[in-house]
């Protein structure tokens, strides 16, 4: 459960987010929907305490990041905007090195990985050094990286960006896995379809406000649109930094 | 604390495969310097032989007014060639080095028994020409002294009159010190290698991280930013023990090759005076690691920090020549003082003197205080968001 009231950041002059408020419900994969530079970034980087908000709150399961920075970590998983991997280490040794961050112990990291070899089907490239990886591969590994904790809630910012049209299906998939294993999942995004094909709860941000929030048909109705791209439009109020 | 190491073990294990890393920090300094400096020193060595034992070929103008002195030059196996039309010409076109020129009135001054003149033209500011000026000059005394004490004795004087003091050198220098001057590279050379054995680290790890765009996720880890950075610093510091401990012991090892019997000096590096210097200069390690990834994390790229690191390089430089250029005698007060202190000290070791225990205390206190400041400095820097997310 995530509560997000009244949210601000600015840098310098340029105010990033101002005065949003949301919640995220356990077991459902809740979507920051908004173009780009609209403030999703930001939002998450506050959420998983990057970065400190310069007014509002936020409770992760009861726990604020900026005083309990290092439980909030230990119970998130994320996947950030930089997916970078350390080139000189396997696919495998950049997931165990963030297990051990994790301090578990070596045991539970070698089954977890195996887990996720399985579940994001790793296997060809695992023992690989990640230099000259593929887009899709390199997701794989953020992902698994993000995941060998076993976090109970999960952030992804823009998860499928720069992936083609078989590594999307294999991580929407993937999404949708975790959702039915209970998980809570919050993901931004700028593409519609991923919402329509993924998201219980949908909120739109735009110029750093909350645009509207609620389920799909919730948008259709207050927006008055057939499909949700126009639902979209109408409700941020412009085409602009729109990608379907 | 488990952070930590468990980041100093991965940033270790991730540049021992890098080949540019272990090349710039284990291989460089150990090969490079000592063959530079065993080079160097056999180069110097013979070409001062060569200068000293080169043929002495000089013109002489006026040769006819000085017949004996000419002959007593060519006893002494100076070469006299013919004089050229322009004499100053000649010296200043460096086709000489030195030209002896005896002025038509010399017979005269010598018959009335004033001092007879004889011009030696050279430019001393050419070094080349320090060499054969020296010798003409040697000569040219020697045959004047010689005939002084003929025509004392001809007079029947005692020359001994004529010289009433006889100054006596005492050298005090063993072959050992003698070594210092050229040992005075030493503590400079191991200082730098800190610095550039520590350098592809401290970029790797901050900078490079960026660049990479693996900063971000890395902090979201549960592991306190300091312990982070403090992992990423230790990682720096052993590369920048690593490299200078190996230029030391690879100097050791090429010491007996170095043409040390041609300059009359005894220089050797004993166990002892390895580990001294080994003690002295490890908080350097820490200084250089401190210093270098507090710079490089204000870098967005690889590209930038490097072109910090050129500057950065200069910093034990300056203690080092100042103490070339204005050898002082070592005291209690300048022990504070990181990278001169480890000047002086090494000095005094390689010299073979005892050093006071107060003086290693205050130099590797000093400076390992400063360099633990830099280094406490260095772990903020991953708080600012602005360090973080410069360059994405």
């Amino acid at each position: 459960m995530i509560t997000v009231s009244n949210l601000h950041k600015s840098f310098g002059k340029i105010k990033a987010v101002c005065g949003i408020s949301f919640k995220v419900h356990d077991g459902e994969i809740t979507g920051l929907l908004g173009p780009n530079g609209a403030g999703k970034t930001t939002t998450l980087r506050m959420l998983y305490s990057l970065l400190p908000p310069d007014e509002g709150e936020i409770r992760i399961d009861g726990m604020d990041p900026t005083r309990d920075a290092m439980a909030i970590k230990r119970t998130l998983g994320v996947v950030p905007d930089s997916r970078g991997l350390y080139t000189r280490l396997t696919a495998r040794e950049n997931i165990r090195y963030f297990g051990q961050l994790h301090e578990m112990p070596e045991q539970k990291i070698q089954s977890r990985i195996e887990d996720l070899v399985q579940t994001l089907d790793m296997g060809d490239f695992i023992d690989r050094r990640t230099e000259g990886f593929s887009q899709g591969q390199r997701v794989k590994v953020a992902i698994a990286r993000a995941m060998i904790h076993e976090p109970q809630t999960v952030l992804m910012d823009e998860p499928s960006n720069g992936l083609d049209v078989m590594s999307t299906r294999a991580l929407r998939k993937y999404i949708l896995e975790l959702k039915e294993n209970g998980h809570s999942i919050v993901l931004s995004t700028h593409i519609m379809q991923e919402v329509a094909a993924l998201c219980d709860r949908i909120i739109i941000i735009a110029r750093g406000k909350i645009a509207a929030d609620g389920t799909a048909a919730q948008l259709l109705e207050k927006s008055g649109c057939d499909s949700l791209e126009d639902a979209f439009v109408a409700l941020i109020g412009s085409e602009e930094g729109l990608l379907a | 604390m488990k952070g930590l190491f468990t980041v100093f073990r991965k940033e270790v294990r991730e540049n021992l495969r890098d080949r540019k890393a272990v090349f710039n920090s284990l291989l460089m300094g150990p090969i490079l310097f000592p063959i530079l400096f065993i080079g160097l020193s056999y180069f110097a060595v013979s070409k001062q032989m060569e200068r000293a034992e080169q043929l002495l070929e000089v013109p002489v103008v006026g040769a006819e007014h000085a017949p004996n002195l000419v002959r007593y030059l060519e006893q002494q196996g100076l070469v006299v060639q013919d004089a050229p039309e322009d004499p100053e010409e000649a010296v200043r076109r460096q086709d000489v080095p030195v030209i002896i020129r005896i002025p038509a009135q010399f017979g005269e001054q010598w018959a009335e028994g004033t001092p007879a003149t004889i011009e030696l033209i050279a430019d001393p500011s050419r070094r080349e020409s320090e060499t054969p000026m020296r010798r003409v000059r040697s000569l040219l005394r020697g045959y004047g002294a010689q005939i002084g004490i003929l025509r004392l004795q001809l007079r029947g004087v005692s020359p001994n009159l004529a010289a009433p003091i006889l100054v006596k050198d005492i050298d005090l220098s063993t072959p050992q010190s003698r070594g210092l001057l050229l040992m005075i590279f030493l503590p400079y050379l191991l200082m730098i290698t800190a610095f550039t054995g520590g350098m592809h680290l401290a970029i790797d790890t901050t900078a490079g991280e960026k660049e990479r765009k693996s900063l971000e996720p890395l902090l979201i880890n549960p592991v306190p930013r300091w312990q982070i950075m403090s992992g990423k610093m230790l990682a720096t510091m052993v590369f920048a023990f690593a490299s200078l401990s190996l230029t030391l012991l690879s100097f050791r090892f090429a010491l007996p090759f170095m043409p040390t019997g041609a300059l009359g000096i005894d220089l050797t590096l004993d166990a002892r005076t390895v580990g001294g210097i080994l003690l002295v200069i490890a908080p350097v390690a820490l200084l250089a690691a401190a210093m270098l990834t507090m710079l490089a994390t204000y870098a967005k790229s690889f590209r930038e920090a490097q072109s910090y690191m050129g500057l950065v390089i200069m910093i034990p430089m300056i203690p080092s020549i100042l103490f070339m250029v204005n050898p002082v005698k070592p005291e209690t007060w300048m022990m504070a003082i990181p990278m001169f202190s480890q000047n002086l000290l090494i000095g005094e070791f390689v010299r073979g003197e005892l050093v006071p225990a107060l003086w290693l205390g205050m130099s590797i206190g000093g400076t390992l205080v400063i360099g633990l400041l830099f280094a406490a400095f260095a772990t903020t820097l991953f708080n600012k968001p602005r360090v973080v997310f410069s360059g994405s």
